[in-house]
């Protein structure tokens, strides 16, 4: 299988109980820089669970996280963001009452916070409005960047929730359902950008449009009930048949 | 956009100019009332901070208020505190109490946060109320108001332009950080704290700060009432109290540093309008039932605080 030992995000055995529900129930993973990991599975499989213990959302039962070789598995959700681990909400996730670059600037501000400088104007911050502009162009909302953010559609909403990650320049990103509610040319856009992401960063990509999983994902991991019951390129995972059963038995 | 910048600057330095210029001419009664709204308003914006920058909902901040109160009546002595000194520790036992307080009651968020805030404030009632630090529910006397040279409360103009400068020291510092990222993070804290944290903010932190300072600007506030009154009670810690200072935050506009200060000055107009038998006859011996009608009236009313008002009344919404 896969080699950890150049792995940027590496997971080993990670599970997550509700009570007496096991919601993730030992999930290994890694995600490498060059490569989009798309995590499939039917809806209460566990995908959005991994993400919240990955970005450390919530706290996981068992298992650990290393980052780079370093162990984050209790590292506080926003140290992990500063360490370069950016996320996307399936439920949008904005400041809908912001202007669209407002946005992207708050969200980068976090990497040069500088709270004590009071004196200083945020607009004026060179730094923060930068890394905004360069995400809105990567995203594709550049003419949008005066916009109130909750007026836009609902399908650019879902793309500045991705430029708001791209914003805080994380080196992992952890995408839960970016293609949601997206047309078919917004769609187009966002998998030709994830496309120039990996490049430079460690994606995982939790989607359930399978026709854009299997167009982009480099490794596949599949979930059923919490539990990872196949990992492999698209290939693979496609003539798998306990996938195939697990899939077609449930829909 | 620059106009209205300009517009947001020019109103209220033109006001405290006309306040300025205004106070030697003024009356007894004119002049104590002025000082007593400017104090109240810095209480008020203090509260602002919490309330409409960062989206707490404090109900316990007289606490801070009281507490700054205190601390300049007990560490004044018989002869009179050094103005150089009670000043700073009024506003640094307020915040050391805001970061007790803080650090506690911001792990609890919505409704609980509330109820946390409020606990905290009637326990410092309660310490000056049942026992004999503070003189217990008579409250304290100050003998000698506080005084640096020149610079002596005893003066009412002296006493006078200290709250002048006060208020626009608190208005100012807290435009400034309005506009600074500090301030931004904390409208992003307001808007939607979960991505903050995703953006990699530390949120806790930004949150207490927000409450140190807020305390802080509330023991000014406080400092300058028992300079003004001469004697501090528990009262000053009491619940009503909170709630009568988010009420002026509220009945302003949440949101603006101008709606604290206008929610002050209506608040207190309003109560001395409905307490005044001259103007109210019989029924001014019942004005909190009229206040809260007329308050009532005005939050149906205008949901955005009297600045709505004036917003909706500008044709060019500059104000």
């Amino acid at each position: 299988m896969t080699t950890t030992t150049n792995a940027l995000l590496s997971v080993e055995k990670l599970t997550r109980r509700f009570g007496g529900l096991t919601a993730v129930n030992g999930v290994t993973l890694d995600l490498h820089v060059g490569e989009v990991h798309a995590v499939i599975g039917t809806n209460g499989a566990g995908k959005s669970t991994l993400i919240n213990m990955l970005s450390g959302e919530i706290e996981a039962s068992e298992g650990r996280i290393t980052l780079d070789g370093t162990d984050i598995t209790g590292r506080a959700q926003w140290k992990r963001a500063r360490d370069g681990v950016g996320r996307s909400y399936q439920r949008t996730t904005i400041f809908p009452e912001f202007s669209v670059h407002e946005n992207c600037r708050l969200a980068a501000q976090a990497a040069t916070p500088k709270p004590w400088a009071f004196w200083e104007s945020s607009r004026g911050c060179a730094t923060s409005s930068a890394s905004a502009d360069a995400a809105l162009e990567a995203a594709g909302l550049t003419h949008e960047a005066q916009r109130i953010a909750g007026t836009m559609s609902h399908g650019a909403q879902r793309q500045l929730e991705v430029a708001m990650c791209l914003a805080t320049n994380p080196r992992v990103l952890l995408l839960d359902e970016p293609l949601a509610g997206m047309g078919a040319e917004e769609t187009d856009r966002m998998l030709t950008l994830l496309a120039r992401l990996k490049a430079t960063h460690a994606i995982l990509l939790v989607e359930h449009d399978m026709d854009a999983v299997f167009r982009i994902a480099d490794r596949i991991t599949v979930m059923v009930n919490g539990a990872v019951i196949a990992t492999g390129n698209p290939t693979e995972i496609r003539e798998n048949p306990e996938v195939r059963t697990a899939y077609l038995g449930d829909h | 956009m620059t106009a209205m910048k300009r517009s947001a600057f020019l109103l209220p330095v033109a006001c405290a100019v006309a306040v300025g210029i205004a106070g030697p001419f003024m009356g007894n009664y004119a002049s104590d009332f002025i000082v007593k709204v400017m104090i109240l308003s810095i209480f008020a914006l203090s509260l602002e901070l919490l309330v409409g920058m960062t989206g707490l909902v404090s109900l316990g901040h007289a606490a801070f208020y009281g507490i700054g109160a205190y601390v300049t009546v007990l560490a004044s002595g018989n002869e009179g505190g050094n103005f150089a000194l009670l000043l700073p520790a009024a506003m640094g036992v307020a915040a050391l109490y805001a970061l007790f307080v803080g650090a506690l009651s911001l792990r609890t968020r919505g409704v609980y946060f509330i109820m946390v805030t409020l606990a905290f404030a009637q326990m410092a009632f309660f310490v000056f109320h049942d026992t004999k630090v503070g003189g217990g529910s008579d409250g304290i006397y100050m003998y000698v108001r506080p005084a640096i040279g020149a610079l002596d409360m005893e003066n009412r103009t002296v006493l006078f332009y200290v709250v002048l400068a006060s208020l626009v020291f608190t208005y100012a510092l807290l435009a400034l950080i309005r506009r600074s990222r500090f301030g931004a993070a904390l409208a992003g804290i307001r808007v939607n704290e979960q991505r903050m944290r995703a953006a990699g903010f530390a949120v806790y932190g930004y949150k207490l700060a927000a409450f140190v300072l807020a305390g802080a600007l509330a023991g000014l506030a406080g400092f300058l009432l028992a300079s003004r009154d001469g004697v501090v009670n528990p009262e000053l810690m009491a619940w009503h109290n909170s709630g009568e200072v988010l009420l002026m935050v509220i009945l302003g506009g949440l949101g603006h540093l101008r709606g604290a200060v206008i929610g002050a000055v209506a608040f207190t107009l309003l109560k001395e309008i409905f307490s005044t038998h001259a103007v109210m006859g019989p029924l001014a011996d019942h004005w909190q039932l009229t206040l809260g009608l007329t308050i009532i009236v005005f939050v149906a009313l205008l949901p955005k605080g009297l600045i709505g008002l004036v917003q909706r009344l500008s044709p060019k919404g500059a104000a």
